[in-house]
């Protein structure tokens, strides 16, 4: 290849990929289809979501329709993702020169093993027993709190929502806003249990709750609340954890989106700060974030920018933190960046639009896609980060109708359908390869066998339609066998008219 | 203007009149109407649940019967289903590049496949056929055709130059009614959730007719208004544009 013959295949960065299953975090998770069920039961989750996304749609889509040139930011958006993904290695060590330049230092983590390890060492010579840590996926992707707790440490959470996801002993259900599952009421009631809130006196008269603050579920009370448990612990603790949404390669500088400011405070206050993001955050130039600060508040918040833009590079003798980490995450990455339809996943920004518009998420929430990663995005990049020799992971792509909603979103056009499908055939391969067919399987191939040929097409057609007429009832089908019996638990079939198209067009045209 | 029906599998079995009124409408326009009745299937189920090797040879027996019909004379190729053309067209050169076969690529390229209401609209120039069906229809514009086809607002412009008919515009039409293909199978529970709230929307309209250009969705749409025994029944467009009423 010459010098300056185009890019088509990247080259590799420097973190080793993992094997299979090597590094993924052992969460267990069951398949789609029976974590949906048990969410479309939960009426109180199904009535949250519904108000939630609806607000969310509404919003992103007034922020986009303000730009007349969304389309066109989009597109370099996807442009600029792909430039970057294909000389990822490079903007990685340009990266690392810059942030070691700043005073910072840069680990190398191939996968979530390797970055708890990592960070839990960080904190161990910081001399910390308690740490601030700020929202993140890649935060919950390698598992990080459990393995502090297992450390001794103990973990602060200063995110609202994440607290609240804490509190209650949960799993978040969005990306944006983990805690959307929860209404106000149910908030208040963790609070006042875990003694964030106190109750208020038996004697106080009910209309004066909200305005003395204590036990009140007005928004604004519950905020303070948290704000008052959260800032003793920010001024306290020694070291801070945040993820980051950005890392600027050509200054090293770390940039975070956030609309608490919570993240801004685990940066700025503690001694040590240790960020962790994944190695597909990177963006080349300072330029290039013209693009993104544009794309990611109007698609995630729907705001023109949002409320607190962080970014950090390095250390500043007497100001921030004295020692500053970047823990660099492989975890999978690098195994999707092989994958020349998949890759197209890694271009993500993380804004949640997707999910916001899918009518499944809609339905389900975010849980039923497993921990990390919810929504249609998550369809997609779970399998891949992960593999999809598990069950659970296997049954992602297949956790779409393949409507579309999302792509007409996604601010960095990722064509989430295209990528569906892609997996689905790296699912289905992986079944070819087991001794004993599943039953799919068996039925596929027959019946692509049968449509390889007209004349066979055309028995089985008259057979079909024999057996299904005997099956139906006033026109319709109440009870399909096998397979096919998931469609009449709720839906009927009409009944084959005795003569197909096929019979007709012999009968009246030939 | 010779034209060849593609007529999908499940509409061959399922639903023979709407290939039946495409076949009458396009006639009734002075149009000739052949049928390739080697044809079988598209392969679109196959790729759409990742049997990519067998979507491929679909794909390859799909295109060499039409490719033929077009050398027996047909000057393009029709199809009434949405999702059957928006797989010829978007998803062909994605099976032959997974299947490292670009003589399918080449054949998919060359293979203009339309949608019938493209057809009318685009090629024709035409949005009154001359139809007359006094109901009252909503429309539920599918996914593929409205986002992977683009069809727009084709079918509604047919529609409002249907004699005697009441059209009536749809909630949240844009929403999927929750079918996709395997989907409805694999996640019954989810699936069923939105086709509740899509025929909710329905009933709200007040029509006695819901139609589409995807007898998939209608399907779909079909067996949760007649297990409820909701009302409305669903029609193929195309039957809609065939109907002249009485003489």
């Amino acid at each position: 290849m010459t010098a300056s013959s185009p890019r088509t295949t990247p080259s590799f960065p420097r973190t080793s990929p993992p094997t299979a299953v090597g590094g993924a975090v052992p969460l267990p998770m069951p398949k789609f289809a029976a974590a949906a069920r048990s969410a479309l039961a939960d009426t109180g989750q199904r009535r949250s979501l519904r108000v939630a996304v609806a607000a969310a749609r509404e919003r992103e889509a007034a922020a986009a329709a303000e730009l007349s040139d969304w389309d066109e930011l989009r597109e370099t958006g996807r442009a600029v993702g792909d430039a970057t993904l294909l000389d990822l290695d490079a903007h990685l060590e340009t990266l690392e020169r810059a942030v070691t330049e700043a005073g910072g230092t840069v680990h190398w983590a191939a996968d979530a093993d390797e970055a708890r390890a990592i960070v839990t060492g960080l904190v161990r010579a910081a001399g910390a027993d308690e740490v601030v840590k700020a929202s993140s996926a890649t935060l919950r992707e390698i598992g990080l709190t459990d393995a502090l707790a297992d450390a001794g440490v103990t973990v602060h959470e200063t995110a609202l929502a994440d607290l609240v996801v804490r509190l209650g002993d949960d799993e978040p259900s969005h990306l944006l806003s983990p805690a959307l599952h929860r209404d106000r009421a149910e908030i208040r009631e963790l609070f006042l249990r875990n003694m964030i809130m106190s109750a208020p006196p038996a004697d106080a008269d009910s209309g004066s709750e909200a305005g003395d603050g204590t036990a009140s579920d007005d928004p604004a009370a519950l905020a303070a609340a948290a704000r008052a448990h959260l800032r003793e612990r920010f001024l306290r603790a020694r070291v801070g954890v945040t993820g980051a949404n950005f890392l600027v390669a050509e200054t090293g500088t770390l940039v975070v989106l956030e609309s608490e400011g919570n993240a801004r405070m685990c940066a700025t206050l503690p001694d040590t700060l240790i960020t962790v993001a994944g190695i597909d955050k990177v963006v080349p130039t300072w330029a290039d974030m013209e693009v993104f600060l544009q794309l990611l508040p109007r698609s995630s918040s729907g705001d023109r920018m949002t409320p607190y833009v962080a970014s950090w590079s390095g250390v500043t003798p007497g100001d921030g933190p004295r020692a500053f980490h970047l823990v660099l995450l492989d975890n999978g990455r690098t195994r999707a960046l092989a994958d020349e339809v998949g890759r197209a996943a890694l271009r993500c920004v993380r804004c949640s639009a997707c999910m916001n518009v899918c009518p499944v998420y809609e339905r389900t929430g975010g849980r039923a896609y497993g921990p990390v990663h919810p929504g249609p995005i998550g369809a997609i990049l779970t399998p891949q980060l992960r593999g999809v020799d598990g069950a659970a992971e296997a049954s992602l792509p297949y956790a779409s109708t393949l409507c579309g909603a999302c792509a007409d979103v996604c601010p960095v056009k990722i064509d989430i359908p295209e990528v569906l499908v892609h997996l689905r055939g790296l699912v289905v391969e992986s079944r070819r390869r087991r001794p004993v067919p599943t039953p799919e399987l068996a039925l596929m191939r027959g019946l692509a066998w049968t449509m390889a040929d007209p004349r066979r097409h055309e028995t089985a057609l008259r057979r079909g339609t024999r057996w299904a007429r005997l099956l139906s009832r006033g026109g319709r089908i109440r009870r399909l066998p096998g397979l096919l019996g998931k469609w009449t638990e709720a839906r009927d079939l009409p009944a084959p008219p005795a003569e197909s198209f096929r019979a007709w067009w012999t009968r009246s045209r030939t | 203007m010779r034209v060849a029906l593609s007529v999908a599998c499940f509409d061959d079995a399922l639903f023979p009149g709407t290939g039946k009124a495409v076949t009458v409408l396009l006639e009734r326009l002075g149009h000739e109407v052949v049928y390739p009745p080697a044809q079988t299937c598209c392969g679109q189920v196959h790729w759409t649940t990742g049997y990519h090797r067998e979507a491929a040879d679909l794909a390859r027996a799909y295109t060499a019967v039409f490719e033929g019909a077009v050398r027996d004379g047909a000057e393009v190729v029709v199809a009434a289903s949405a999702s059957c053309a928006a797989t010829v067209r978007a998803a062909y050169p994605r099976i032959a590049r997974t299947a490292r076969d670009p003589g399918l690529a080449r054949a998919a390229e060359g293979l203009a496949v339309h949608e019938l209401t493209e057809f009318l609209v685009d090629v024709l120039g035409v949005t009154d056929v001359g139809a007359y069906f006094p109901h009252r229809v909503t429309y539920h514009p599918s996914c593929q055709s409205a986002r992977t086809l683009g069809v727009a607002d084709r079918p509604l412009r047919l529609l409002r130059a249907v004699r005697g008919l009441d059209l009536v515009e749809l909630p949240a039409a844009g929403e999927c009614c929750g079918f996709g293909g395997a989907f409805a199978m694999k996640n019954s529970d989810v699936s069923v959730a939105m086709v509740a709230d899509k025929v909710r929307h329905i009933r709200d309209t007040g029509a006695d007719v819901v139609c589409a250009i995807d007898n998939s969705c209608l399907a779909h749409i079909g067996g949760a208004l007649s297990r409820l025994r909701g009302g409305v029944r669903t029609l193929h467009l195309a039957e809609i544009l065939a109907e002249t009423g009485p003489a």
